[in-house]
């Protein structure tokens, strides 16, 4: 299954400044390692030392956040789009 | 007219000295990574937020004491030039804080203040903030003022914004109050309204600020130096309680910045000497109907999982609450807690303020006044310690909530026997 992930400011030098780029995986667990093996080390910026996405990351299939799906689980269906977002604070 | 029109000026890095006042560096809450002053709010190593880190110089009360009557007499321990006080800006702060004995009357405490944000500019705390944003977004040579917004955001970044001649660009969910629309549109011709939640509107400026140089968001990429304009209400807080700090706060938690803010503030101050050591609590607020991290608090956990939002308290209503762990942490540290009251208590909570203080708040500090309540009846609360309730804006902006709950008792002819037969002589 080809994806399209769209990449955060402070993961472009991983990326040569590409915002996007292409990978492949049934999960979203397989479209990191498949990230990982194009841009070394990009993985551990986004999963932690066990293996879970970072508390301070969002990442979304589609229009959803995995937290709502089934985390590294999550199907990525051919031509969905995956993105990596930092969180961002709002209100109170 | 074109809302991607691209700027010209990138801001990476400050172009003079003292550009961010004493700030030293932005430091990673998470892992402790140190990264340059600019507009930089994630950590490239673990995605943690950067927090401003400063070296003091010495500030004494009377110097803060002699400074003007707004967050600018806290210039020294904000990221902003010496010079701030000669750049247009709304002059937010030093507002009121009310003895409310009244209040305390009710809920059977003995010593209780209102902290009341909804006399700033455009009526709520967020002018604070926003003013520290626009210092960061004139300093790095910005050229447009942006932000996601609950609505109260977008009033204040429009506003500074048209004040300062910069200009701005504001995303709002579509569903939001009507007058916080307005409120936001009287300032500026480029509101932008999202069909989705604020966790999506947020999604989408995250997405807009990696794509377009030149842009600030006040709570994206200029978030260090815009969420330190929340300190001011701790120290004004201490200050005005005749420069001590309170035994007991209770704030709203939206993503939950305020709250870690008003605690930092209240360090600071022991740090610099201004105000004694002294234990405090302090206390969280959410509406049920967005209350990820009341449920975490309760559940004795350390994650907070989002939740999607379904409250009339729409400026809390933020499903990911992103300082949602630090509020936990500085909660439990403090003895404090954190609780949520249903939309009814809220409304409650927006009337029994009006009621016996005169002071109309929006869903959000009905319910901070709602947990107040709660949290006295059930013993979490000393209701003999010196208590601050913050009120973060103005009742105006949601009166939808209490439309159809208030109105008048009768309605009579011009006469005196008519107005006798209401009952209400006497």
């Amino acid at each position: 299954m080809s994806v399209q992930v769209r990449i955060p400011t402070i993961l472009r030098t991983y990326t040569g400044g590409e915002s996007e780029v292409s990978a492949s995986g049934t999960t979203l667990a397989e479209v990191l390692d498949d990230l990982e093996g194009s841009y070394a080390g990009i993985r551990g910026r986004i999963v932690d030392e066990t293996g879970e996405l970072r508390r301070f990351v969002n990442v979304y299939v589609g229009n959803d956040d995995v937290r709502f799906l089934d985390n590294l689980a999550t199907p990525t269906p051919d031509g969905t789009q995956v993105s990596v977002i930092p969180a961002v604070a709002g209100g109170c | 007219m074109s809302l991607t029109t691209r700027p010209v000026a990138d801001p990476t890095t400050p172009t003079r000295e003292g550009a961010f006042g004493h700030a030293r560096t932005l430091s990673c809450r998470e892992c402790g990574h140190q990264a340059p002053l600019g507009p930089h709010y994630a950590c490239p190593e673990c995605f943690g937020p950067l927090e401003v880190a400063y070296d003091f110089p010495t500030v004494t009360r009377e110097q803060i004491e002699a400074g003007p009557r707004n967050i600018w007499r806290y210039k020294a321990l904000l990221p902003v030039p010496d010079d701030i006080e000669q750049s247009p800006n709304t002059e937010p702060g030093f507002t009121r804080l009310l003895r409310a004995d009244n209040l305390a009357r009710e809920l059977g405490l003995t010593r209780l203040w209102v902290k009341d944000d909804s006399t700033n500019p455009t009526n709520s705390f967020k002018d604070r903030v926003v003013a520290c944003a626009l210092s960061a977004a004139r300093e790095l040579h910005a050229s447009v003022f942006a932000c996601p917004s609950t609505g109260n955001l977008a009033n204040a970044v429009a506003a500074a914004g048209a004040r300062a001649g910069i200009r701005t660009v504001v995303f709002i969910p579509s569903n939001l109050e009507h007058p916080k629309q307005v409120n936001s549109a009287v300032y500026t011709d480029r509101l932008v309204a999202v069909n989705g939640s604020y966790d999506d509107v947020n999604r989408l400026a995250s997405e807009i600020a990696g794509e377009e140089e030149g842009w600030a968001f006040v709570n994206v990429n200029v978030r260090p130096y815009y969420a330190e304009g929340s300190k001011t209400l701790g120290y004004e807080i201490a200050e005005q309680l005749g420069w001590r700090l309170p035994d007991q706060v209770v704030i709203p938690v939206a993503s939950g910045s305020q709250l870690t803010k008003v605690d930092k503030a209240f360090r600071e101050l022991v740090e610099l000497g201004l105000v004694e050591d002294k234990p405090y609590r302090i206390f969280g607020a959410q509406a049920t109907g967005c209350s990820p991290v009341s449920t975490a608090f309760k559940s004795g956990t350390d994650a907070v999982r989002p939740v999607r939002p379904d409250t009339i308290a729409k400026s809390l209503a933020i499903g990911n609450p992103a300082d949602g762990v630090y509020v936990l942490d500085i909660c439990r540290r403090t003895g404090g807690a954190v609780e949520d009251v249903s939309d009814d208590e809220v409304r409650e909570g927006i009337l029994l303020l009006a009621r016996t203080e005169g002071i109309f708040t929006e869903t959000a500090g009905g319910t901070t006044v709602g947990v107040l309540r709660k949290l006295v009846a059930t013993g979490r609360l000393d209701p003999d310690l010196e208590t601050v309730v913050i009120n973060t804006g103005m009742g105006l902006k949601t009166l939808d909530a209490v439309a159809d709950r208030v109105g008048a008792a009768a309605t009579i002819e011009p006469s005196y026997d008519a107005f006798a037969a209401t009952g209400l002589t006497g």
